[in-house]
C-alpha cells in the first residue's frame, strides 16, 4: 500500500512523515516522529489523553487522520514549554501536585493551555467544563482545577 | 524500632516537588506503550464472541499463511500447570486458572476470554489475521447473576473442581468456589437483646479500576531463551514469576523493566500480555510489542466484584451494638478467588459486636475474572454496613457520628478475624469529622448530608532498598517498586531526614529487576510503610559508615562521633576536631573505605490498618434524578503524613473513584453475556464537571509498627464513599438505596415509587 506523505508544521517546526490512509495522527506523531508524549489511554475520543491542538483548535487526536494534517499546525505537550522555561501550567501541576501516575497530565495540560488562551480568567467552573473532556483516575481533579486556576493567575500577572 | 511521636522532623511532612514530575509534565515520561524495540512485532489476541462455550478446535493456519504473520499462539503452546489453590485467606492463587485466564483451554468463560493471539509486522495485519483464525465453539448457557449462579440447576463453569476452605461447604456441583467465615459470641442469644433491629440486602454491580493507561509490553525472547519485559506493572517481580510459571521458563532467565504506570489501583498485579508475547517472541524470533485496546481492558481486565450481601444488625436502645448477621456473595468472575475474604474480615470490623456471624461466599460466572481493587472486597461490605449504621441512627434518633463512636473499636479491641488492634485512628477522624465545618453546614431543599466509616488493614510484605552516597555528597535510593502517585518523592525524603541533606540531593530510582533486591508489588498501600522502612534503615546504616569514616579521618574512636544534621559532630574529649558535613566525608570516601552502598530488606508481619470518616452532601434533581455532590470532605488516620500534598491527593482519588462507583458505573451485559458499554463514553467515570472540590483532614494517630508511625493511605480512601453517598442520597430524597450505581433513571424509579 501506498503511503501518503504528509508536509505539517509540528510545535513550530516544518515536518514531513509518511502515513497510511487509515493512521490517526495520534499513531503519526507516536509511531513515525517518537513523540511518546501524546498518549493513548482509549482511541475513541473519550478520554482526552491525546489532546493536541490542530490549527489553533483543541483535538483528540485519536480521531484526526494522520492525512488530513497536510499544510496545517499541530502542537504536542513536547510544544509547551518554550525552551528550557515550563509553562506555568506545567510549574503549577508540579507545585500543586496535580498528577499521580501521570498518564493523563500531558492531555490536560495541552487542553488547559487552550482554555487559557480564550479564556484567561476562567472560573472554577468553566476550568471542569472545560476540562470535562480529559480523563483522570487518579486525583479527583481537585488538584488538577487547583493548578489550572493559579497558572491562570500567573499569566495574567506575567501580561499586565 | 518504635520511637516517640513527638519527635520533630525535618523534612517528612513537607511538600517537594517529585522528582519524576518534571518528565511527566513535559511528555518525556515513558509508560508502557511508549517503548519500542528495531524489528518489532505486534501481537494481538483473538477472543471470545461468547460468554460460556465449550472450544472444540481451534485452526490457526489460515491465519499464519497471511503475508506478515510470524507466530501463532494458543493454550496448546503452554504447559499444564497444578489445578490447586495456593494461597491464606485474603489473597491466593491458582497456577492453571492463571494460564487459562491468559489463554483459554478447554471452555471460554467469558465475553472477551482470549483464544489465541498472532504476531506480524504491522498491528493492522495482526488483527486480519485474527479474523481468519477458526474456532468451533458449542456455546452453553452464560451464568451472569449470583442468583442464578447459585441456583440448584445453574450450568457449572468448572465441572471438576470443590468447594474449600470453612465448613460446612456445599456438597455436589457448585459455582461456590470457596466459604469464609467468622463467628463471635451467641448470635441468637444477641439478637434476643436487641431492641432494634436493621436489616437489608445490598446489591452492587461489577465495576473496572479504570486507570486510563491499557496494559502494554513489549518482550524479547533471545536465542537462548533468555528474555526481557518491558511493561507497565505494578509489580516487575511479581510478572517475572508469573511469566515463567505460565510459559514454563527459567525465571531466572528473565529481566524485567518497569516503565511509568499509567495507573493500576489493583489492575496492574495480574498479568494478561506477558506470557503470551513471550510465546510469540520465541516462536518468531523477534521483539513483540502488545497493547490492549481500551475495549479489550474492559472485557478482559480486572473488574471487581459484583455482590450481594445480606446483613442483620441489632442494637440495645441506647445504642449499643449487640448482634450482627452477614452473608456476603462476591462475583469471582470466570475464576475463583474474588475479594470475599478481605470482605468478610473488613465488613463488620469497625465497630464493638459481641454477637456475629459472617459467611463470605466466593462465587464463579461468567464474566472477566476479578481483580484487585483498592481495597478489594471492602467498599462493598461498607456499603452494607454504613448503611444501616445509618438507618439505626434514624430508628434510634441518634447522630450517626455518636452512634458510631459509641460503638467505635479502639486500641486492644479485636478484628472479627481475629487478631487485637495496636494503635488505630476510628474515634480520632470521627471526632475530627464531627468537628469540621462540613458537619455543620446548612443544607436547603433537596439536599442531604451522609457521612460513614471504613478502612483497610494495609499490607506489609517484602521489601529491599539500596541507598548510596556519590562523592559530591548526595545520595541515591534505589527500590524495586513502581511510583503510581509520587511514591519515589516519599522515599527520598526519608533519606534526606536520615542523612540530613535536600531532598533536591536525593535521586530515587526504580530499577529493573536485576538492578534491585526483590520488592513485592506496589500494592497493599504498602510503599510509603514498607519500602519506607527498608529505605530509612539502609539510610541509617548509611550513617554508621559516614560516622565510622569521620572517625577515620579525625584519627578518632567512632563512639566519639554522633550525627547531627547532616554532619558527623565529634564529642567525647575530641569535640576540638568540630563538625564533618556529609558531602566533605563522601569527598575523602576514596581514602576511607570506598564507595558507601548500603542495603536492607525486610518482610514487616503486619502494616497498621488506617480508618477514615468522609462526609457528602448531595442536591437530588427531582425532575431528572440526577445527583449532584455539592460538598465531600475526606478525614483519613495516615499515622504520619512523609509528603501531605500525595496523601491528599490519595484522600481525593479514593473518594472520587467511589463516588463514581455510588452513582455511575456500572458493566452492562446482555443476555447473552456480553459487555454492552465497553468503553469510557458509556462506561461513566466522573469528570471534572461532575465532582466539586475534595476537601481532606489529616489526622496523625502514630502507627506504633513504623518508625515515623507511617501508615499506608492509598487504599482506604475508597472504602467510605458508597455508604457516605447512600446515605447523603437518603438524607436528599427519603429512599434508602440499596443497590448500586444510584444512577438517574434509578433515582427517578426510587422517587416515583415513593411518591405512589
Amino acid at each position: 500500500m501506498a503511503k501518503i506523505r504528509v508536509e505539517t508544521t509540528i510545535n513550530g517546526e516544518a515536518t514531513e512523515y509518511l502515513c497510511t490512509g487509515q493512521q490517526s495522527l495520534l499513531e503519526a506523531l507516536r509511531d513515525e516522529l517518537g513523540l511518546m508524549g501524546t498518549k493513548e489511554g482509549c482511541a475513541t475520543g473519550d478520554c482526552g489523553a491525546c489532546s493536541v491542538v490542530l490549527d489553533g483548535r483543541l483535538v483528540s487526536s485519536c480521531l484526526v487522520l494522520a492525512a488530513e494534517a497536510e499544510g496545517r499546525t499541530v502542537k504536542t505537550i513536547e510544544g509547551v514549554a518554550e525552551g528550557t522555561r515550563l509553562h506555568p501550567l506545567q510549574q503549577q501541576f508540579l507545585e500543586q501536585g496535580a498528577l499521580q501516575c501521570g498518564i493523563c497530565t500531558p492531555g490536560f495540560i495541552v487542553a488547559a493551555q487552550q482554555l487559557l488562551e480564550s479564556h484567561p480568567d476562567p472560573t472554577e467552573e468553566e476550568v471542569r467544563f472545560y476540562l470535562a473532556g480529559n480523563l483522570c483516575r487518579c486525583t479527583g481533579y481537585d488538584k488538577i482545577i487547583r493548578a489550572v486556576l493559579e497558572a491562570a493567575a500567573v499569566l495574567r500577572e506575567q501580561t499586565t | 524500632m518504635t520511637e516517640p511521636s513527638d519527635r520533630k522532623f525535618k523534612q517528612i511532612g513537607s511538600r517537594p516537588i517529585r522528582h519524576d514530575g518534571l518528565d511527566k509534565v513535559t511528555g518525556r515520561a515513558r509508560f508502557g506503550a511508549d517503548f519500542a524495540l528495531p524489528g518489532m512485532l505486534y501481537g494481538v489476541f483473538a477472543r471470545s464472541p461468547h460468554a460460556h462455550a465449550r472450544i472444540l478446535s481451534i485452526d490457526t493456519s489460515k491465519a499464519e499463511r497471511l503475508e506478515g504473520v510470524r507466530a501463532a499462539v494458543t493454550a496448546a503452546d503452554l504447559p499444564d500447570l497444578p489445578d490447586e489453590w495456593m494461597g491464606v485467606t485474603e489473597g491466593g492463587t491458582c497456577p492453571s486458572e492463571d494460564s487459562q485466564n491468559v489463554l483459554a483451554r478447554e471452555k471460554v468463560l467469558y465475553h472477551g476470554h482470549a483464544v489465541a493471539a498472532i504476531a506480524a509486522t504491522t498491528f493492522e495485519i495482526a488483527r486480519e489475521a485474527c479474523g481468519l483464525i477458526d474456532v468451533e465453539y458449542e456455546v452453553l448457557e452464560p451464568v451472569l447473576d449470583l442468583g442464578r449462579a447459585l441456583a440448584p440447576d445453574a450450568p457449572i463453569l468448572h465441572e471438576n473442581q470443590a468447594p474449600f476452605g470453612d465448613e460446612p461447604l456445599p456438597q455436589g456441583p457448585t459455582n461456590i468456589a470457596r466459604q469464609v467465615a467468622f463467628e463471635g459470641g451467641d448470635l441468637e442469644a444477641g439478637f434476643a437483646r436487641a431492641d432494634v433491629v436493621v436489616e437489608g440486602t445490598f446489591e452492587t454491580p461489577m465495576v473496572h479500576q479504570g486507570y486510563i493507561e491499557p496494559h502494554a509490553c513489549v518482550v524479547d525472547v533471545r536465542e537462548d531463551g533468555t528474555s526481557e519485559i518491558w511493561c507497565a506493572t505494578q509489580g516487575p517481580f511479581g510478572v517475572k514469576r508469573a511469566t515463567a510459571m505460565i510459559v514454563g521458563c527459567d525465571a531466572n532467565g528473565i529481566k524485567v523493566t518497569p516503565s511509568e504506570i499509567g495507573g493500576g489501583f489493583g489492575g496492574k498485579l495480574s498479568v494478561y500480555l506477558e506470557p503470551v508475547a513471550h510465546v510469540l517472541s520465541r516462536k518468531s524470533g523477534r521483539p513483540v510489542k502488545m497493547q490492549m485496546t481500551r475495549e479489550e481492558v474492559f472485557r478482559a481486565t480486572g473488574p471487581t466484584s459484583g455482590a450481594r450481601i445480606d446483613m442483620r444488625v441489632g442494637a440495645k436502645r441506647d445504642g449499643t451494638l449487640v448482634a450482627a448477621e452477614t452473608r456476603m456473595a462476591y462475583e469471582a468472575g470466570a475464576f475463583r478467588g474474588s475479594a470475599v475474604g478481605a470482605a468478610a474480615m473488613t465488613v463488620l470490623t469497625p465497630y464493638r459486636i459481641p454477637n456475629f456471624k459472617i459467611l463470605g461466599l466466593d462465587v464463579v460466572l461468567n464474566k472477566p475474572k476479578a481483580a484487585a481493587y483498592r481495597a478489594p472486597g471492602a467498599p462493598i461490605a461498607a456499603f452494607a454496613t454504613e448503611s444501616l449504621m445509618d438507618e439505626l441512627a434514624r430508628r434510634l434518633d441518634r447522630d450517626p457520628i455518636d452512634l458510631r463512636l459509641q460503638n467505635a473499636i479502639e486500641e486492644g479491641d479485636h478484628a472479627k478475624y481475629g487478631p487485637a488492634f495496636k494503635r488505630i485512628g476510628l474515634r480520632e477522624t470521627l471526632e475530627a469529622a464531627r468537628a469540621h465545618p462540613h458537619y455543620r453546614a446548612p443544607l436547603a431543599a433537596n439536599q442531604g448530608r451522609g457521612v460513614a466509616c471504613g478502612f483497610w488493614m494495609n499490607g506489609g510484605y517484602q521489601s529491599s532498598a539500596t541507598v548510596s552516597v556519590d562523592e559530591d555528597g548526595s545520595a541515591v535510593v534505589r527500590t524495586g517498586s513502581p511510583d503510581i502517585g509520587g511514591s519515589r518523592v516519599a522515599l527520598a525524603l526519608m533519606v534526606a531526614e536520615e542523612l540530613g541533606i535536600s531532598v533536591a540531593r536525593v535521586r530515587p530510582f526504580v530499577g529493573d529487576t536485576d538492578s534491585v533486591g526483590y520488592c513485592d508489588p506496589t500494592g497493599g498501600s504498602r510503599v510509603t510503610y514498607a519500602t519506607g522502612m527498608a529505605v530509612i534503615e539502609a539510610s541509617r546504616q548509611v550513617i554508621e559508615h559516614l560516622r565510622a569514616r569521620a572517625a577515620t579521618i579525625w584519627g578518632v574512636g567512632l563512639d566519639a562521633v554522633e550525627w547531627q544534621d547532616g554532619c558527623a559532630v565529634a564529642t567525647k574529649g575530641a569535640a576540638e576536631k568540630g563538625s564533618l558535613p556529609l558531602g566533605e566525608i563522601a569527598e575523602q570516601m576514596r581514602m576511607t573505605g570506598g564507595p558507601i552502598v548500603v542495603s536492607a530488606s525486610l518482610s514487616p508481619p503486619a502494616a497498621g490498618p488506617a480508618f477514615g470518616t468522609h462526609l457528602c452532601d448531595v442536591e437530588v434533581d427531582p425532575e431528572t434524578g440526577c445527583t449532584k455532590v455539592l460538598r465531600y470532605t475526606v478525614v483519613q488516620d495516615a499515622g504520619k503524613a512523609v509528603h501531605p500534598t500525595y496523601v491528599e491527593g490519595q484522600f481525593q482519588g479514593g473518594a472520587a473513584q467511589g463516588i463514581g462507583w455510588a452513582l455511575n458505573e456500572e458493566y452492562l451485559w446482555d443476555e447473552k453475556g456480553r459487555v454492552e458499554n465497553a468503553g469510557f463514553l458509556d462506561y461513566r467515570m466522573p469528570v471534572a464537571s461532575d465532582l466539586p472540590m475534595i476537601d481532606t483532614v489529616i489526622v496523625e494517630v502514630p502507627n506504633p509498627l513504623h518508625p515515623y508511625g507511617v501508615r499506608g493511605v492509598g487504599e482506604t480512601p475508597i472504602v467510605p464513599p458508597l455508604g457516605t453517598v447512600a446515605n447523603a442520597m437518603r438524607a436528599a430524597t427519603g429512599v434508602r438505596f440499596y443497590s448500586l450505581p444510584m444512577s438517574p433513571p434509578r433515582v427517578l424509579e426510587a422517587l416515583e415509587s415513593r411518591q405512589g
